[in-house]
């Protein structure tokens, strides 16, 4: 047993007692009820405590598949995100950013650990005895192939603008996603969709204003927004594309058919647009090859480099322990 | 357009007041180009743990504060009124939460 007053025992930066006297100056705000920690941050188990019994009449293969289509989604979107830290325009869009990324990062942790348990076959064999777990498997050791985000989230940064242009789209449309999904008969995505509803209105929030600050701002700010939502549009069509799945999945009463929120994502988009003076973008979709696109494990070569860098030392240690 | 932007954004002073707490405390400061931006700034900067349910902000030039020079003057005089203190009245046994 070890003494916790012991300094050679004693973790170099241990976690703030809220009930300590002589903490930070965040003592007086800090409640210590259980309710702070919230579904979804148990560092072992993501799913503890929720149902994961596979609703009667779903295909477990195609839950999982579309449970990979969203939790990719919001994994690469972070990844992106998470490449503006100590790069941001100032320390506070440095943090806000990263607020942002860390979020989706939480989405995706649970969409993970949800499509392994609804079909155990989609996560990629490692050594006897490794000890990294089912989501992480799936975010570290699957190929470009396999991944099923759309092509929007994986192509590179830009500028603050075109990160910006990027957020607006998808959180808007991610958004207008998981206020269906709330309902899913699947307690999971429920859960899942419930929690991200209140993180993507932020996300929605905090990226309206900056496009419209960005274009009202100068002259600069204008021309490299307009260009940056010039350059992302051919790749907008795609969140609303249905793909087999999605129909099958949205048939059984667990998913939403994404076609069916394009109209109100639209008024939401004008919305930002027409506040901003910016003219919607008259630029047609970037096509699929033979009628594949990111969904179909189809991408661009962005997303070999960007999987390249976020899987590189999860890679080179599968048996490692972190 | 409007006049160029200055080089950096105004200072502003954070307030937070927690689940438990019935004041908001002085957190921090941080740059905002606005009150708004200010807000959610702080949102992002200082309640990232669950510190608040509700924020403050003021800019920092807005704020009229004592002067170092003035403590004496100020908070000195005040030192030695013992009597100020309700501390001279005897508490019956039976009020509680004193």
């Amino acid at each position: 047993m070890t003494n916790p007053t012991d300094p050679a025992h004693a973790p170099s930066h241990p976690a703030p007692d809220p009930n300590d006297a002589h903490g930070s100056i965040f003592d007086g705000l800090l409640g210590s009820d259980s309710s702070q920690w919230a579904f979804g941050t148990d560092f072992e188990d993501p799913l503890a405590g929720v149902d994961t019994t596979i609703p009667d009449g779903v295909d477990p293969g195609d839950l999982a598949a579309y449970c990979l289509m969203l939790a990719d989604d919001a994994l690469v979107a972070s990844h992106r995100l998470s490449e503006w830290c100590s790069r941001a325009p100032d320390l506070e869009e440095d943090i806000a950013l990263a607020n942002v990324a860390l979020d989706l990062l939480g989405q995706a942790r649970l969409l993970l650990a949800r499509a392994a348990a609804a079909d155990a076959t989609v996560v990629p064999a490692l050594p006897e005895g490794s000890p990294v777990p089912p989501e992480d498997a799936l975010a570290f050791f699957r190929e470009a192939g396999d991944f099923r985000n759309v092509r929007l989230t994986e192509v590179p940064n830009g500028d603050f603008a075109h990160t910006i242009a990027r957020l607006l789209v998808l959180s808007c449309a991610r958004l207008a996603l998981f206020e269906r999904l709330a309902t899913s008969r699947d307690s999971v995505l429920a859960a899942v969709a419930a929690k991200g509803v209140k993180e993507l209105a932020y996300h929605r929030d905090y990226a309206g204003r900056w496009f419209l600050t960005l274009a009202q701002g100068t002259d600069e700010s204008r021309e490299r927004l307009l260009a940056a939502l010039d350059e992302i549009w051919p790749l907008h069509a795609e969140l609303f594309a249905t793909h087999p799945v999605e129909r099958a999945v949205a048939d059984a009463g667990v998913g939403v058919d994404p076609a069916t929120t394009a109209a109100e994502v639209d008024v939401v988009l004008e919305q930002v647009f027409a506040m901003s003076g910016v003219e919607r973008p008259d630029r047609a979709p970037l096509a699929g090859v033979q009628g594949r696109t990111g969904r179909d494990g189809l991408h661009t070569e962005a997303l070999s480099r960007l999987l390249a860098e976020m899987q590189v030392v999860a890679r080179a240690h599968p048996s490692g322990r972190w | 357009m409007t006049s160029a932007p200055s080089a950096e954004w105004p200072l502003y002073e954070v307030f937070v007041r927690g689940k438990r707490g019935l004041n908001h405390v002085h957190v921090g400061s941080l740059h905002a180009a606005d009150d708004d931006m200010a807000v959610r700034h702080a949102r992002d900067v200082y309640t990232r743990r669950n510190e608040g349910v509700s924020i403050w902000v003021v800019r920092s030039d807005a704020i009229t504060a004592s002067s170092p020079d003035e403590k004496d003057p100020m908070f000195a005089p005040s030192g030695d009124k013992v009597y100020r203190h309700p501390t001279f009245y005897s508490i019956p046994d039976d009020v509680p939460h004193m």
